[in-house]
């Protein structure tokens, strides 16, 4: 039988790597995003030329929590595997000044995509058989003054995404849940930036780590490996250090 | 940020926006106060895909937007490589019509260079297998054009530069071929006169390149092994091929882990070298069965060669010579390039086929391209052999280019006042330019 992908923030440079890789496997493909069935056309038509997929395009606004329900009802089938690269920077300073913003990057990368778990993962547990792929950050790791909103939400879904993976296999319900840590990605998110080469991922080796987590069942994937050692190392500065440091 | 050709030189802090389709294309092109250039994979050797004050990276426009599996026609946004073409349609019987000779290239960067490959002979450049070109001009109006509807704005974008507007997506055919591999056949020639005979007596072929050594002299100058190919029919395969008609089997490609040190590269390991890969090639002399990836992107499979030249960078030189000056001129070509002393190993010779564009690189005769590693004395070289090329009524291949002046240009190439015009009159010349442009004052 074909199995299913659904891509939520399939708009993201990730989420379309995430669902050619998945689509070059075979999978029928649910891209879901805002206004996806009226601005992802061609990105739908992309999967078809290229894998002959089968393709659906779903509308879904991850800060409405209350359409979430409404929005997996509609799905033509509950999906194998589900991708979440939804995101939202914002800009550090903005965040720092505007109660506004400053929320809509915390509900952008915790609310909304814990919302969209917690019910993907319960129908996924009736079912008895399921994926789950949080794409996380490593600036969730420690909070830098560069990016710590945004930092402090991908750090609450990546407890999320934890404490989720230990509830489903403590009770061996079949369904398994992979957090992704892309670290530096060549991206819309990233554009103008210059990035170091060694440490920067393009959006296919994201979607490639992604096919590949679900495939061995990983549980945390780093993108680049190399970001592992360089995470240990920034977690373990002693705090009266940290806090005087611009990294 | 940092950027340069794939020859790396030179390099310029470039503004870079990474627009993902159309709309962003035409925002940043309303956005920009002055011109623009787009970019695709940076496969051009020099400064044609540099503008400081912006430069869109076009390779977020990657969707493909049709296929039809009975005519082999492909409508995909600029930034699909042909290495993305061949992984998903090799499998289904098609290949690029042309080539040029790495896979790493964007679909609108080889519109723009009007690239050519190892058939030009027989079947022209790229653009004699676009069928339309979805063009935003510099009144922010996206065109389409073809050879039927806006065929001026058609004829001047294939070999354009990127100086006559943002190429959005093209329609192109793709060739039918039954299999992945290749027949080669590979015959040495101790001297130029037997590899350019080797060319016209395989006219025929589908494909032919010769690799020159560009420091052997006296009787041995112009060396050469050259090398014709052809599509393997599915009876042809052997065992092997057989099981892998498309030759997808896994090859890791390996990477130049870091820039080598200047005097890696010197004028006695590169005589060294050709000398023994002449020798090589004249014991493996004959045919062979080859995949598409061994025999059309050699280079492909070490990724970021182009390091293996140092720091500094390297220049290529790329003339191609009419018909009939072409023996004397590769000759003199030859003769000062050994005197220098400072030839690569990577060195091309092939016969191209007759070709009337209005802007595009080739023309009957004969191609030369050869590396040099950028150094002080590489300008004057570079002036030298430009006058040895103009002077035998050669002209020189843009997307290589780095060095040459507006007024070699001109020398070179009299279509240049005309393409020239043109800009000035559409309007293309205040909105998009490159450093290429600004120095060649196209």
């Amino acid at each position: 039988m074909t199995q299913s992908v659904l891509v939520i923030g399939a708009r993201s440079d990730i989420g379309i790597a995430a669902a050619r890789a998945f689509a070059a496997k075979g999978y029928a493909v649910q891209l879901a995003a805002r206004n996806a069935s009226s601005t992802l056309i061609e990105n739908a038509t992309d999967l078809q030329v290229r894998y002959r997929s089968a393709v659906t395009l779903h509308d879904v606004d991850a800060l409405d929590l209350a359409s979430h329900e409404g929005f997996v009802a509609g799905l033509p089938v509950l999906p194998d595997v589900v991708v979440c690269a939804v995101g939202y920077m914002g800009e550090q300073k903005r965040n720092e000044v505007s109660l506004d913003e400053m929320s809509t990057v915390l509900r952008s990368n915790f609310e909304g995509p814990a919302s969209l778990f917690t019910i993907l993962a319960n129908k996924m547990v009736a079912r008895g058989s399921g994926a789950l792929v949080g794409i996380s950050s490593v600036a969730g790791e420690r909070g830098r003054a560069a990016n710590y909103v945004y930092g402090s939400a991908k750090a609450g879904f990546t407890a999320f995404l934890s404490g989720l993976r230990n509830r489903l296999a403590k009770d061996k319900t079949g369904v398994h849940v992979v957090t992704v840590l892309p670290g530096f990605v060549y991206t819309q998110m990233t554009q103008g930036m210059d990035l170091p080469a060694k440490l920067t991922a393009k959006p296919e080796e994201v979607g490639a780590a992604i096919v590949k987590a679900v495939e061995k069942g990983r549980d945390v994937v780093y993108v680049r490996p190399i970001w592992q050692g360089i995470m240990l190392a920034i977690r373990n500065i002693p705090e009266f250090k940290f806090k005087t440091m611009s990294i | 940020m940092k950027l340069s050709g794939w020859g790396r030189y030179p390099t310029a802090d470039c503004a870079v926006q990474r627009p993902r389709d159309t709309q962003a294309v035409e925002q940043a092109l309303a956005a920009a106060e002055g011109a623009l250039i787009a970019r695709g994979n940076g496969r051009a050797y020099g400064d044609s895909a540099l503008n400081p004050a912006s430069t869109l990276d076009m390779r977020g426009l990657d969707r493909i937007l049709a296929f039809d599996d009975a005519s082999g026609q492909v409508v995909a946004e600029a930034g699909v490589m042909l290495a993305d073409l061949i992984d998903l349609f090799l499998p289904r019987g098609w290949f690029p019509a042309v080539t040029p000779g790495t896979k790493f290239v964007t679909i609108g960067g080889a519109i723009a260079s009007d690239v050519h490959g190892k058939n030009h002979h027989k079947d022209g450049s790229f653009g004699m297998f676009v069928d339309w070109i979805d063009l935003l001009g510099p009144d922010g109006q996206v065109r389409r054009a073809s050879r039927t509807e806006e065929a001026d704005l058609f004829a001047w974008t294939v070999g354009g530069m990127g100086l006559t507007g943002v190429i959005l997506r093209a329609a192109l055919r793709l060739a039918p071929v039954e299999s992945g591999w290749i027949r080669q056949t590979m015959t040495p020639a101790p001297d130029l006169a037997t590899a350019m005979a080797l060319f016209e007596q395989a006219q025929d072929a589908t494909y032919s390149v010769g690799w020159i050594d560009c420091l052997a002299t006296g009787k041995d100058t112009g060396r050469s092994l050259v090398m014709l190919g052809e599509h393997a029919i599915h009876a042809e395969l052997g065992v092997r091929a057989h099981a892998d008609r498309w030759a997808q089997a896994h090859k890791r490609a390996k990477t130049v882990p870091l820039d080598f040190p200047g005097f890696a590269l010197n004028g006695l390991s590169v005589r060294a070298f050709n000398t023994l890969y002449y020798a090589n090639g004249k014991r493996q002399a004959g045919e062979a069965l080859i995949d598409y990836d061994s025999y059309f992107y050699p280079l492909d499979a070490i990724l970021e060669w182009n390091r293996i030249y140092g720091r500094k960078g390297f220049a290529q030189f790329q003339c191609v010579l009419p018909l009939e000056a072409s023996q004397a001129g590769l000759t003199a070509l030859l003769n000062q390039i050994a005197r220098s002393g400072q030839g690569s190993f990577l060195a091309v010779l092939k016969r191209m086929g007759a070709q009337s564009s209005r802007f595009s690189f080739p023309m009957e005769g004969y191609t030369l391209a050869l590396d040099f590693p950028m150094r002080r004395s590489t300008p004057a070289l570079f002036a030298e052999l430009e006058r040895i090329a103009i002077d035998h009524g050669g002209r020189f291949y843009l997307a290589k280019d780095s060095q040459l002046t507006p007024e070699r240009l001109r020398q070179s190439d009299p279509r240049t006042a005309a393409f020239t015009a043109m800009r000035d009159d559409s309007g293309a010349a205040n909105r998009f330019q490159s450093l290429q442009s600004e120095r060649l004052g196209l």
